[in-house]
């Protein structure tokens, strides 16, 4: 009987390990967030250098910020502004498609709160991220 | 014993249910490292040049 207890355990645990893992692979896989992620990856090949001068920072909520607009040489600036804001839109976009293949909506914040940590995780060493005391090159 | 097998019986069925109900922080933060990774190319080159 004993053996029967522990094997229906290492059942459960089996069988929940494995939901949660494929629940993750499809949560994160649907048309919706790989089209946003693609749009990404390609902006991230003009993003990079403004990451590297300082240009733009990593802010605590999840989104980026010109955060040196005069580095940026004048003709560049509006285009880098548009880069931005179209970076921001795709971020809230991709947290949005993540809690809706939760099929829970109301989590985008969530999702939001643990993307914003994992950036600055992330972030190249040298790239800005804001911190609870302002600026700081990481 | 046939009472411990129910509980668990009934206790893993109401995981299953409850899986959904609260947010799963950790599959969430292992999905973000892993788009992350894409949109930054975190990955070694290798694996783009096949």
């Amino acid at each position: 009987m004993k053996t029967f207890f522990a094997r229906l355990l290492t059942l459960f645990l089996l069988s929940g390990a494995l939901n949660a893992y494929a629940v993750s692979e499809r949560e994160f896989n649907t048309p919706g967030i790989n089209v946003v992620k693609a749009r990404m990856q390609a902006r991230h090949g003009q993003l990079q250098a403004y990451y590297n001068s300082g240009a733009v920072g990593l802010n605590l909520d999840g989104t980026i910020e010109l955060r040196d607009e005069a580095s940026v040489p004048l003709v560049f600036r509006r285009k880098l502004a548009a880069l931005v804001d179209a970076e921001n839109q795709d971020r809230e976009t991709l947290y949005g498609e993540i809690s809706n293949a939760y099929a829970h909506p109301e989590w985008r914040v969530e999702v939001r709160e643990v993307f914003a940590k994992r950036w600055l995780k992330h972030a190249h060493r040298g790239w800005w991220i804001m911190s609870d005391h302002g600026w700081i090159q990481k | 014993m046939k009472r411990i097998a129910i509980a668990l019986l009934v206790l893993g069925l109401s995981a299953c249910v409850s899986h959904n109900v609260y947010f799963p922080a950790a599959a969430v933060e292992k999905g973000a490292d892993r788009i992350i990774a894409d949109v930054w190319s975190l990955k070694d080159k290798a694996k783009e040049k096949k």
